[in-house]
């Protein structure tokens, strides 16, 4: 049987939660919301969340990304969480400050600045 | 393979997201032989992989019986590509600016505006079920992009 490769990867730190997308190419609908449901469930484990999405690893991503990212963060609101983004390469990043999303998410150049002043999730 | 003449090419899939993996390989090796840069290849297969998705979800309707035509050509110049489903089409101009008030925070609705904003040119036929889009090497469409008035 072929090994599935988990398309996410979750590391938990003093102050935050890290999710590091494993993938460099994110594209299908279906692996789209095998992520969202993986995003959801670790949001759903604690009360509040520091949620932090790592991206250095995706070299290319679809619009439905975005979307992702857009019900990721209105669940994270309804939990009064926050959610910061980070290490988005350039090309990605071109992307996000197109669309106008760089209004709408954090984004920080690694995880180290996104969990700085990171309040306990408590 | 470097084309000075342009040579057509036309592929029929059926409406499955994983239909576009095969020929989304053959277009980007096409450009990486004509030696188009990254950021030009980056720039085709972002409006390539949006334009095949609009075409099996929203025009095809995700019909299993249905399927998408695909013409391209590449020359050391340019590349053109046609997507074309067998949907009812759609009007893209009454396609709202995702950029702006509301529609910012929508989970959907950016990969027209993503096709605009990395092509050089796009048209659609009068229907609206079918696309022509070209990318022109190094000719940038980033920053021609205008900011429209916020309302």
């Amino acid at each position: 049987m072929a090994a599935i490769k988990p398309k996410i990867s979750v590391q938990y730190t003093e102050n935050a939660t890290v999710i590091t997308f494993t993938t460099e190419k994110i594209l299908e609908e279906k692996d789209i919301q095998s992520i969202q449901e993986s995003i959801m469930s670790v949001i759903e484990q604690a009360e509040r969340i520091n949620l932090i999405l790592d991206f250095s690893s995706v070299k290319f991503l679809s619009s439905a990304v975005l979307g992702l990212l857009i019900r990721v963060s209105k669940r994270i609101y309804e939990r009064d969480s926050r959610l910061s983004l980070c290490s988005i390469n350039p090309k990605i990043y071109e992307i996000f400050k197109i669309t106008r999303l760089t209004k709408i998410f954090d984004i920080y150049p690694d995880i180290e600045s996104a969990a700085e002043g990171l309040p306990q999730p408590g | 393979m470097t084309s000075k003449k342009p040579v057509n090419h036309s592929i029929v899939v059926a409406s499955d997201p994983s239909a576009i993996v095969g020929i989304s390989r053959r277009i980007l090796s096409s450009l990486k032989a004509n030696k188009f840069s990254q950021e030009d290849i980056f720039a085709v297969h972002l409006a390539l992989e949006e334009a095949f998705i609009n075409s099996i979800k929203h025009g095809n309707k995700m019909d299993p019986t249905k399927e998408v035509k695909i013409d391209y050509s590449v020359t050391l110049d340019k590349i053109e590509i046609s997507v074309t489903d067998q949907g009812k089409g759609f009007q893209p101009d009454a396609v709202p600016d995702p950029r702006f008030g509301d529609n910012l925070y929508k989970a959907g609705g950016r990969g027209l505006f993503l096709m605009r904003s990395y092509m050089n040119e796009i048209k659609f036929n009068e229907s609206g079920n079918s696309l022509r889009m070209v990318k022109y090497k190094g000719k940038s469409s980033l920053a021609e992009i205008q900011t429209p008035p916020q309302s």
